[in-house]
C-alpha cells in the first residue's frame, strides 16, 4: 500500500447524510472481476444528473470529498472505496462513517477522517463560496485546513500508523503465523468443517 | 465483572492479543471458524492470493455458493448477461484452483449464502463467521459472532484464517412482551432501526434479549440479526438456547455423539453473565408493536403501518429534515398520506432477510383462498434450492402459483437487482428485503420494506396492508 502523510487537493462539498454504498457504486458495476477501473462507476446514478456536484467544474477534479454524517452505510462492497480512489479521491471527511466502509478505506489507503459536523458545515461554506478551494490534510498532525478553517480529525491510531507506513495487513499477520498454528491446535473437535462435504 | 455473550465469543477466538491499552491498543488477531464466499466480493481476493503466491490456508473452513448474480428462471441455460456469467465462471475456476467447496447453480444446496450456512448446520453457536457481505450478521442468531467484511479482509481470511479486529462495544436490545398476531420479527427490527437510526449501532455488537426474542423461532431470529447492519452495527447476536440446539441438531454438519454433548455443554455457557454490563441499552415493548413499514430511502425511515407519511419538518435535526425531503421526492410521496393508501406495483418475497421456509409458509397462509390484486405483480424467490424443494413438498408453490405469483429459483434476486429481477423506473414495491436505498432494486425503483405477512396482505389489497385489514375468509375459501 502507498504511504499517506499529507494530501492537498480540491474539496468537494456533498451536502447529504446517509450516503450508502449503493449510491457510491450501484450493484450493476460489481460484476467486474478486476480491482481497478471503477472511476466511471462512482456515483453512477447521481452523475446522470447534470447538476450533481461532480459534473461541475472545478469539483470534477476534486480529491477530498466532504460529506454529511453516516457515509458509506449499507453493503460491505469494497468496490465503493476502489471507485472513490479510481476517480481520484484520496480523502473523505464526514462526521460519522459506517464501520465496514471505514475498515475498507484503511486497507486501500483512502483516508476516512472523522471531522465534527460543525466543522464540516464551515468547510462546506468555504467550498461553496469559493469553488476550487483546496483542502490540506495532514495525517501526522491529524488536521484539515480549508480556507480559514482549521479543524482536527479523528482516526484510530492503528489505521493511522498503517497508512503512514503503507503496510500490508496480510504480511503483518503472517509474522504471527506460529500463533495461528498454535491456536488451531487447541480448537475443539466439535467445531464444524466444510470438507468433506455432507448434505 | 461478568462478560457479555459477545465478549465470551471474542475471548475464545483471540489468537494474539494486541499490545497497548485504550485508544492506542493494537487490534487483536481473531480466529475465524467459518468463511462464506460468493461470486461478487471474492474474485479480487483470489487474485490477490495468486499474485502474492499465497495458499488459501483453510479450505476446510471455507465454503462458496453462487447467489448475487444468478438468474431465477431458466437456470439450466447459460447465463445471458456476459458479465454475470464471467463472474460466476471466475468463482468456479477459483474454487477449483484453491480447493474450495462450491454449491453451483442447479445444485440442491445452492442459494443465498446466509441461508445455506445455517441450513447445512455449518453455522453453530459460539463461532466466528465472516463473509464478504454485510448481511453476514444473520448468523448471529445462533450466538455466533458474524460479520460482513470487505474484499481486502476476504483475502486476509483466505491467507491467514484470522482478522485483525479492535474489540467492539456492546449494546443490549431488550424486547419484552408478546407480539400480537400479524406482527413478526421483521417489525421488531424495523422498529429498532427507526428508534436508534442507521448509525445508532456503529461500533457496537448488538445482543437481542428479552422474552419476545426468546419466544422467536431460529428463522425469526435470523431476520432480526440480518438487519443489524442496517442500524450500523458490526454484528447482532441472540444467546443460544434449546430453540437453537433443536435447529442445529441433525443437520448435515452438526456435531454427533460425544461431540454433540461436548458442544451443547459449551454452548450452554454462551449467555451474558448477570453481572455483565453493556455499553448501551435500548428497550422495546413487544406488546404494543404494530406491523412496520418504511416510507423513505434508508431503513431507519419507517413508521407503523397504521400511521401516515411523516412531515419532514417534524424532524428536529437539519440533516434528517433534508434527508426526509429528498426521500419523499424520490419516493413520490406526500407528507400526511396514510401509509395504507399507498398503492404498489410489485411485491417481492425473498432475500436473506425473509426467504426461509417459515417466511414462505407465513405468506402462503395469508394468501391461501384469497385473490391477488390484478394490478400487482408478485415474485416469490426462495432463499435456497433446498427451501424451494421443501416448499414444493408441502405444496406452497401451488398456493403461490394459483394466487398468480411467480415462483422462482433461489438467489438474491430483486433485493439488489444484480440479475434481471429489477424494478422499472418509478415502479413501487413492497419488499421483504433489507434495503430501501435509492435505485437498490432497480434504477428509479421505490422500495417499502415489510414483513412477509404484510407483503402477502399487500398483494391482495394492492395497497400497503396488514393481515388484519383483510376480510375474513369464508369456510369454503379457507378449505
Amino acid at each position: 500500500m502507498e504511504k499517506f502523510t499529507t494530501h492537498t487537493g480540491i474539496g468537494v462539498p456533498l451536502r447529504q447524510s446517509n450516503v450508502d454504498t449503493d449510491q457510491i457504486i450501484p450493484a450493476v458495476y460489481l460484476k467486474r472481476i478486476t480491482r481497478t477501473g471503477f472511476e466511471d462507476a462512482l456515483f453512477a446514478g447521481w452523475r446522470k444528473d447534470e447538476n450533481f456536484i461532480l459534473n461541475q467544474e472545478p469539483f470534477s477534479r476534486g480529491s477530498v470529498l466532504v460529506a454529511g454524517p453516516d457515509f458509506g452505510t449499507g453493503s460491505s462492497r469494497e468496490h465503493a472505496v476502489w471507485a472513490l480512489k479510481d476517480y481520484g479521491f484520496r480523502v473523505v471527511l464526514s462526521a460519522r462513517f459506517a464501520d465496514i466502509f471505514r475498515g475498507n478505506s484503511g486497507k486501500q489507503g483512502l483516508l476516512a477522517a472523522v471531522v465534527a459536523q460543525d466543522d464540516i458545515e464551515l468547510i462546506w461554506k468555504v467550498l461553496e463560496n469559493a469553488p476550487g478551494t483546496e483542502i490540506h490534510v495532514d495525517l501526522e498532525s491529524k488536521t484539515v485546513e480549508c480556507g480559514n478553517v482549521v479543524a482536527p480529525f479523528q482516526i484510530d491510531d492503528y489505521t493511522r500508523w498503517r497508512l503512514l507506513e503503507g503496510l500490508d495487513d496480510i504480511g503483518l499477520t503472517l509474522q504471527h503465523e506460529e500463533d495461528i498454528t498454535a491456536y488451531e491446535a487447541t480448537r475443539p473437535s466439535f467445531k464444524p468443517k466444510t470438507l468433506p462435504a455432507k448434505s | 465483572m461478568g462478560k457479555t455473550l459477545a465478549e465470551k465469543v471474542w475471548d475464545a477466538h483471540v489468537v494474539r492479543k494486541g499490545e497497548g491499552e485504550g485508544v492506542n491498543a493494537q487490534p487483536d488477531l481473531i480466529f475465524i471458524d467459518l468463511h462464506l464466499v460468493h461470486e461478487v466480493t471474492s474474485p479480487q481476493a483470489f487474485e490477490g492470493l495468486r499474485l502474492a503466491g499465497r495458499p488459501l490456508r483453510r479450505p476446510d473452513l471455507t465454503i462458496a455458493t453462487e447467489d448475487h448474480n444468478t438468474p431465477t428462471i431458466d437456470i439450466d441455460k447459460p447465463i445471458p448477461d456476459p458479465t454475470s456469467r464471467t463472474q460466476i465462471e471466475t468463482l468456479r475456476a477459483n474454487c477449483k484452483e484453491f480447493g474450495v467447496r462450491l454449491h453451483s447453480l442447479g445444485d440442491k444446496e445452492q442459494g443465498i449464502v446466509h441461508v445455506v450456512g445455517p441450513q447445512l448446520g455449518l453455522t453453530q453457536p459460539g463461532m466466528t463467521v465472516v463473509c464478504g457481505d454485510s448481511h453476514t450478521s444473520t448468523h448471529g442468531a445462533f450466538g455466533a459472532l458474524a460479520m460482513g467484511i470487505g474484499t481486502s479482509e476476504v483475502e486476509h481470511v483466505m491467507a491467514t484464517q484470522t482478522l485483525s479486529l479492535k474489540p467492539f462495544k456492546t449494546m443490549a436490545i431488550n424486547v419484552e412482551g408478546t407480539l400480537k398476531p400479524g406482527v413478526s420479527s421483521k417489525d421488531i427490527i424495523l422498529a429498532v432501526i427507526a428508534k436508534i437510526g442507521t448509525g445508532g449501532g456503529q461500533g457496537y455488537v448488538l445482543e437481542y434479549r428479552g422474552s419476545a426474542i426468546r419466544a422467536l423461532s431460529m428463522e425469526a431470529r435470523m431476520t432480526i440479526c440480518n438487519m443489524s447492519i442496517e442500524a450500523g452495527a458490526r454484528a447482532g447476536m441472540v444467546a443460544p438456547d434449546q430453540t437453537t440446539f433443536d435447529f442445529v441438531q441433525g443437520r448435515p454438519h452438526a456435531p454427533e455423539g460425544a461431540d454433540w454433548d461436548a458442544a451443547v455443554e459449551y454452548w450452554e455457557t454462551l449467555t451474558t453473565d448477570e453481572d455483565a454490563v453493556f455499553d448501551a441499552e435500548v428497550f422495546l415493548d413487544a406488546d404494543t408493536l404494530e406491523p412496520f413499514v418504511t416510507w423513505g430511502t434508508n431503513p431507519g425511515q419507517g413508521v407503523s403501518l397504521s400511521q401516515a407519511v411523516p412531515d419532514p419538518d417534524s424532524f428536529g435535526d437539519e440533516n434528517e429534515k433534508a434527508a426526509a425531503r429528498r426521500a419523499l421526492e424520490y419516493m413520490d410521496l406526500e407528507a400526511g398520506t396514510p401509509m395504507k393508501d399507498i398503492r404498489v406495483d410489485t411485491v417481492f418475497l425473498g432475500s436473506c432477510t425473509n426467504s426461509r421456509l417459515e417466511d414462505l409458509r407465513a405468506a402462503a397462509d395469508i394468501i391461501r383462498g384469497r385473490v391477488k390484486d390484478p394490478n400487482v405483480r408478485m415474485m416469490v424467490v426462495p432463499g435456497s434450492a433446498r427451501v424451494r424443494l421443501e416448499a414444493e413438498a408441502e405444496g406452497l408453490d401451488k398456493v403461490f402459483k394459483e394466487f398468480g405469483a411467480e415462483w422462482r429459483f433461489a438467489g438474491c434476486s430483486m433485493c439488489l437487482g444484480m440479475n434481471p429481477d429489477q424494478l422499472a423506473p418509478g415502479e413501487r414495491c413492497a419488499s421483504t428485503s433489507n434495503r430501501n436505498f435509492e435505485g437498490r432494486q432497480g434504477k428509479g425503483g421505490r422500495t417499502h420494506l415489510v414483513s412477509p405477512v404484510v407483503a402477502a396482505a399487500t398483494a391482495i389489497r394492492g395497497t400497503l396492508s396488514s393481515p388484519s385489514d383483510l376480510e375474513p375468509l369464508t369456510q369454503d375459501a379457507a378449505a
